[in-house]
């Protein structure tokens, strides 16, 4: 049986880090700013967590740490990006490898040290993993039923027109990259705290990368990231289970999988809007370019 | 209330004073982290940028550090020429794997044949295999509008998997006793890139680069290439009326970019690192971004960013030796040195202004 029970599990599992890493970029896209330190923020959330989670015997306190860490670290990129008004493309970067280095400093002592054990949830699903799930109709009705996503999405499609209007340009795109921050953090400590249960250098793995290109995928919708959170999760376990099941290719082979599959599906998805000839799903108007007020 | 004019041009010197500012304020919070840390924040900061050259150890040091630099210097002169362009490549890691491979494969499948053509050939396939796993992203970007920044770094990880893999499969030393990793190249002499002159640390990887700085210096300021990719960078639809082609120049700068990394990463295999193992790949590709926008995405300034940078991580070691500072305080360090230069580059852009606005 290729999907029972069990295996949607491992997928939910899987798709979690994602989906939930995702769905903060798309808040923060949508508002109109490109954050490419996704797996940066993740990785930090990943050790912060697992450092509060360890520290406490608190699982709940391990992701609220990981959530903070990531908004934390987001804050160096906001304060760059829209009092600066850096590059975001290498601010982004910048935040990634900064992310990469601070955790591999400081998580030395965490190495082969266990988690505390996860509690169990409704229908053996762990109340993170509802989070996630619950998070996508929220923004989404947020996003588009509320007047704060309508300024949102003001401020992503066109940042000179909103802030003739009077919007804080600033103001919501901070809050934004904060909120995108917290869910990438909560996400990396989803990584070290429920899948791997221990703490090891660099274990984001390009999760956070993975994650950006769902965004992308998903058009910009949370619904959207749902799905590619969910092909990115039934890749990861399908792999998995041909490496248990010891099919004839190498293990370093299968293990491309994801990465390989991420491509495949960015290059579906653009070339999809490329040759589209309406508007709905494609990028933010002002997406990754720098706002300067100027009266 | 501070507020950020635009200038309307830069006075020369603050161009070169951001990079400078940026490497002292990086030293100065480097500090700061170490005395929170516990270590003596002086002793550290002299041990990473002043010990490595002129310290007791120096001697051995010194040449450590054009190998450090040729890699970093040869892969971020064709990193800067894209990122002129507004074409991303931040996939370079991965192509100096795959360079690092195909480059040992014409080895490997040669041994134990001699003959002069070896290293050259070597050198080409490097190229080669780094200009294809470049032209990936760029023919996806040109043909489906997919974004090469995404692109480029999943091939990131599929490369260190195929490392992984031709660590463990078929370039696995057979005289190895089942050890992973191929054949140690530096003792195949027709293929090693050994010490050109003793106790420089100059191999051919260096003197590439130092070829590399010189040609993209050229290209840029008397090319006409040169002058297309600044001016799709400025102002591309002023460029495409200019007769500019975007996607020659996509494929132009990746390919180009590629196939630097790929020699990068073939000097690397042939020469200090010896072989292909799963972890090839030591992040070079990585700070190479770091080395060109420190470098002003000039061939000179890359030039002198890329010896700093390897500076950084030869001082790195030694503060790992004699202090048991963490390995990973070059990697804090190098992070740390982006932001404060991306910061300090505001003032190259903007004014900064007391008050109202008039």
């Amino acid at each position: 049986m290729i999907l029972d029970w069990t295996t949607f599990l491992l997928l939910l599992s899987a798709a979690t880090p994602i989906l939930l890493a995702a769905l903060g970029e798309t808040i923060v896209e949508r508002a109109g700013v490109l954050n490419l330190g996704v797996e940066g923020m993740m990785i930090t959330g990943a050790l912060a967590g697992f450092a509060a989670a360890h520290a406490t015997g608190s699982p709940a306190a391990g992701f609220l740490g990981g959530a903070v860490a990531g908004a934390a670290l987001s804050l160096i990129f906001a304060a760059l990006t829209q009092y600066l008004l850096t590059n975001q493309v290498a601010t982004g970067l910048a935040l990634t490898l900064f992310g990469l280095g601070l955790t591999a400093m400081f998580g030395k002592p965490y190495e082969g040290v266990k988690a505390p054990a996860m509690p169990g949830g409704p229908l053996g699903i762990n109340w993170v993993v509802w989070l996630g799930l619950a998070l996508v109709p929220v923004i989404w009705l947020v996003l588009n039923r509320t007047r704060a996503g309508l300024v949102l999405r003001a401020v992503g499609e066109n940042h000179d027109a909103a802030h003739a209007l009077g919007y804080k340009v600033r103001g919501v795109r901070v809050a934004a990259i904060a909120i995108g921050g917290a869910l990438a953090g909560l996400g990396g400590a989803y990584v070290s705290i429920a899948t791997v249960l221990q703490w090891t250098e660099g274990m984001t793995a390009g999760a956070g990368w993975i994650a950006l290109a769902i965004v992308v995928f998903a058009g910009w919708s949370p619904w959207g990231v749902l799905a590619g959170a969910w092909l990115f999760g039934g890749v990861t376990v399908l792999q998995l289970r041909l490496q248990a099941a010891g099919v004839a290719v190498p293990v370093q082979l299968l293990s491309m999988a994801p990465y390989l599959a991420t491509i495949l599906v960015l290059v579906v998805i653009s070339a999809r809007q490329k040759y589209a000839r309406s508007a709905s799903g494609a990028a933010p108007g002002s997406l990754g370019r720098t706002f300067h007020a100027t009266r | 209330m501070l507020r950020l004019e635009p200038r309307t041009a830069a006075p020369w010197w603050l161009g070169l004073a951001a990079p400078v500012l940026a490497v002292l304020a990086t030293m100065l919070a480097g500090g700061l982290l170490f005395a929170l840390m516990g270590f003596d924040p002086v002793a550290a900061i002299r041990t990473i940028f002043w010990d490595p050259l002129f310290g007791p150890a120096a001697g051995y040091s010194r040449p450590q550090l054009l190998v450090k630099a040729g890699p970093l210097v040869l892969i971020a002169c064709g990193l800067a020429v894209g990122f002129r362009a507004g074409i991303w490549n931040i996939g370079a890691e991965g192509q100096y794997i795959v360079g690092g491979i195909c480059g040992a494969a014409v080895a490997l499948a040669a041994y134990p044949a001699e003959g002069a053509w070896i290293f050259p050939a070597m050198v080409l396939a490097g190229a080669a295999g780094g200009w294809a796993w470049g032209m990936i992203p760029a023919v996806l970007r040109n043909r489906f509008g997919a974004s090469e920044i995404l692109v480029s770094l999943m091939l990131v990880y599929v490369a260190q998997k195929l490392a992984a893999w031709a660590a463990f499969g078929p370039m696995r030393n057979p005289e190895g006793f089942g050890m992973p990793g191929s054949r140690n190249l530096q003792q195949y002499p027709p293929a090693a890139n050994p010490e050109l002159i003793a106790g420089t640390g100059i191999h051919w990887g260096v003197v590439a680069a130092g070829v590399a700085v010189l040609a993209t210096w050229l290209l840029m300021s008397r090319h006409i290439r040169g002058f297309h990719i600044r001016a799709a960078g400025m102002a591309p639809r002023a460029a495409r009326f200019a007769g500019v082609r975007p996607e020659a120049l996509v494929a132009f700068c990746l390919g180009l970019s590629g196939a630097l990394a790929g020699m990068a990463g073939l000097f690397e295999a042939a020469g200090p690192g010896g072989q292909i193992t799963d972890s090839f790949g030591s992040g070079y590709g990585f700070t190479a971004i770091i080395v060109a926008f420190l470098g002003r995405l000039h061939p000179l300034g890359i030039l002198l960013a890329g010896l700093l940078l390897a500076l950084t991580y030869i001082g790195g070691e030694l503060a790992q030796l004699m202090l048991s500072l963490p390995a990973a305080t070059v990697q804090v360090f190098q992070g740390m040195l982006l932001f404060f230069l991306l910061a300090f580059d505001t003032l190259t852009r903007f004014r900064i202004r007391w008050g109202k606005a008039a």
